[in-house]
């Protein structure tokens, strides 16, 4: 498998969808997910607090801090899968307080997220797990199949498109859910510890791979506590690194 | 309600790419459909138990509250004087269509199962019976049996409400025995389903989640799982129905002497009933399936 390039119709059809998507967002700020002053709480414990964040539209941010310093707390809060317990959290100029579960639904159709456990339906091909978030928005379109041949391309797994999901390593899942994630052509991707479970030279084809679609447009914010990604994807893209500390979040950008 | 409605509409619809999203559960599968199609036999006879006490408590009321009988015992030189006050009164009296005494033969047919054929009836001191129809209106026996008392000392009048009434009383009472285990039988396909439905959203949990994450909404998750368990129910109790009319086709049929037992059927347009069970069992299994699904995604992130 060599260099993975996002095939050309694909990326013409996916910056027309994310054009055709854009002005359907109303928010007042500049950012697409804004979190205002916002704290979150497990129980007694604060696990954040006073945290404020932009993700400006076309921004590649990483998210960096030690174990357990709540990075998928704060990815959650990002799509709407946690609820700040103070504070204002906006998805697209909506304030989450006012979404219901539908409101929240429709927004992961514009928030591409990947765990660093991707899950899937264990007993759909892969292919039909990418093809998932299209299944259940409702759209089957006819470009489908060609729209799917390409992203499986991109993501260099059309030989494995008919394999069951426990039959894939580390990086295949990584990447499935990868492609899955940008199926619908979102604004915004979310990724946990990417790179967690894949070797280097995996880690840096899913990083290329990233800064491809932010290339075309989209805002993209990978938490990861992987310093060595963080230096190599500074060389290849504008990139903020945001840590987390002490319950704050503060630039970092001296030390790296 | 807005998302039931079109949890109903997509049911009818179908939908080949919700319906996979769930992945098969060959086990659970066919114990909730073993459970609809045994609930289902039982229905079929809990209503042609009720069906027949209906109709027999019906029978009982309305062919023997059109007859009724005077007695009349009177020594020997007032008989026929005593019965002659007693049909004229009858006559007069409104609600009643016709009055008239018996044979001597007709009352010696009547004794002849007891007392064998051989008993000289005018030789006993027999109290003369008057048989009495009614109108359908029916006559007031309260004030008959006054000016009876007053006018024929020695007349009885037996309206067959004393020993009908505990009759009628009884078939009725097993008449709702019969709804009440329908409405039981309805009720345990409920629970069954929710449970059922319980199991299988938690054992789809991660489901669930990967949907959730892509962005399928709570109404099409639940449909999933809610078209699922309501074609189950209506398959399972479509089979349990069969099976049930096919067992009461086999009751030996009611002759001539008709007991209750033999009775135990449909008739007429009562055939149309238990054809409304699977449609009804499909129906608890929707409404079960679908208050399961609201409860668990509800309480997701």
């Amino acid at each position: 498998m060599g260099k993975a390039h996002f095939p050309g119709a694909a990326r013409i059809a996916y910056a027309a969808r994310l054009m055709h998507n854009r002005p359907s967002f109303s928010g007042d700020g500049t950012g697409v997910i804004e979190l205002d002053n916002v704290a979150y709480s497990y129980g007694g414990g604060e696990l954040l607090s006073e945290l404020s964040l932009q993700l400006a539209p076309g921004s590649f941010h990483f998210l960096t801090g030690p174990s357990g310093a709540g990075k998928t707390t704060l990815l959650k809060l990002c799509y709407g899968a946690l609820r700040p317990t103070a504070g204002v959290a906006r998805l697209f100029g909506q304030d989450v307080r006012q979404m219901d579960r539908d409101d929240i639904a429709m927004s992961r159709r514009r928030i591409g997220v990947v765990h660093q456990d991707c899950q899937f339906l264990d007993h759909l091909s892969v292919a039909e797990n990418v093809a998932l978030p299209m299944a259940v928005a409702g759209q089957a379109m006819p470009e489908q199949d060609d729209n799917l041949r390409e992203l499986m391309a991109w993501v260099g797994l059309t030989e494995r498109a008919g394999a069951l999901p426990p039959e894939l390593s580390g990086g295949e899942r990584q990447r499935a859910a990868l492609a899955r994630a940008v199926i619908m052509s979102p604004e915004v991707v979310l990724a946990d510890e990417p790179t967690g479970n894949v070797d280097w030279e995996m880690s840096q084809r899913l990083l290329r791979l990233l800064i491809e679609l932010n290339r075309m447009g989209v805002t993209v914010l990978i938490a990861t506590h992987d310093l060595q990604l963080i230096r190599a994807a500074k060389s290849q893209v504008q990139a903020r690194v945001l840590r987390i500390a002490n319950r704050r979040l503060n630039a970092a950008g001296v030390d790296l | 309600m807005k998302a039931t409605l079109q949890t109903l509409f997509a049911l009818g619809r179908g939908d080949k790419a919700a319906d996979r999203v769930v992945p098969p559960t060959g086990f659970t599968a066919r114990l909730t459909l073993f459970a609809a199609a045994a609930m289902a036999f039982l229905a079929v006879f809990a209503l042609a138990l009720s069906l027949a006490a209906a109709r027999l408590a019906t029978s009982w009321g309305d062919e023997l509250a059109r007859a009724s009988t005077v007695r009349i015992s009177a020594p020997d030189g007032q008989m026929a004087e005593q019965t002659a006050t007693a049909l004229r009164l009858l006559q007069q009296t409104p609600g009643v269509a016709s009055a008239r005494a018996l044979s001597e033969a007709e009352q010696q047919a009547l004794l002849e199962p007891w007392f064998g054929p051989d008993l000289p009836v005018a030789q006993l001191p027999v109290p003369q019976l008057i048989e009495v129809l009614e109108t359908p209106e029916g006559y007031d026996p309260d004030g008959l049996r006054l000016r009876l008392q007053a006018e024929v000392p020695g007349a009885v009048l037996d309206d067959h409400a004393r020993w009908r009434k505990p009759l009628i009383a009884a078939a009725s009472r097993l008449r709702l025995l019969g709804w009440a285990s329908a409405l039981m039988i309805a009720a345990t396909v409920g629970a069954m389903v929710t449970l059922a439905a319980n199991a299988a959203l938690a054992a789809n949990a991660q489901v669930i989640a990967v949907l959730r994450l892509v962005g399928a909404t709570d109404a099409y998750i639940a449909r999933a799982f809610v078209r699922r368990f309501t074609l189950r129910a209506l398959s399972g109790a479509a089979a349990g129905t069969v099976l049930g009319i096919g067992a009461v086709l086999l009751m030996p049929p009611a002759g001539e002497t008709a007991s209750f037992l033999t009775g135990l059927g449909f008739r007429g347009w009562h055939w149309v009933v238990p054809l409304l069970v699977p449609p009804l069992a499909a129906a608890v299994a929707f409404v079960a399936t679908a208050v399961a699904a609201r409860r668990v995604l509800g309480g997701l992130s």
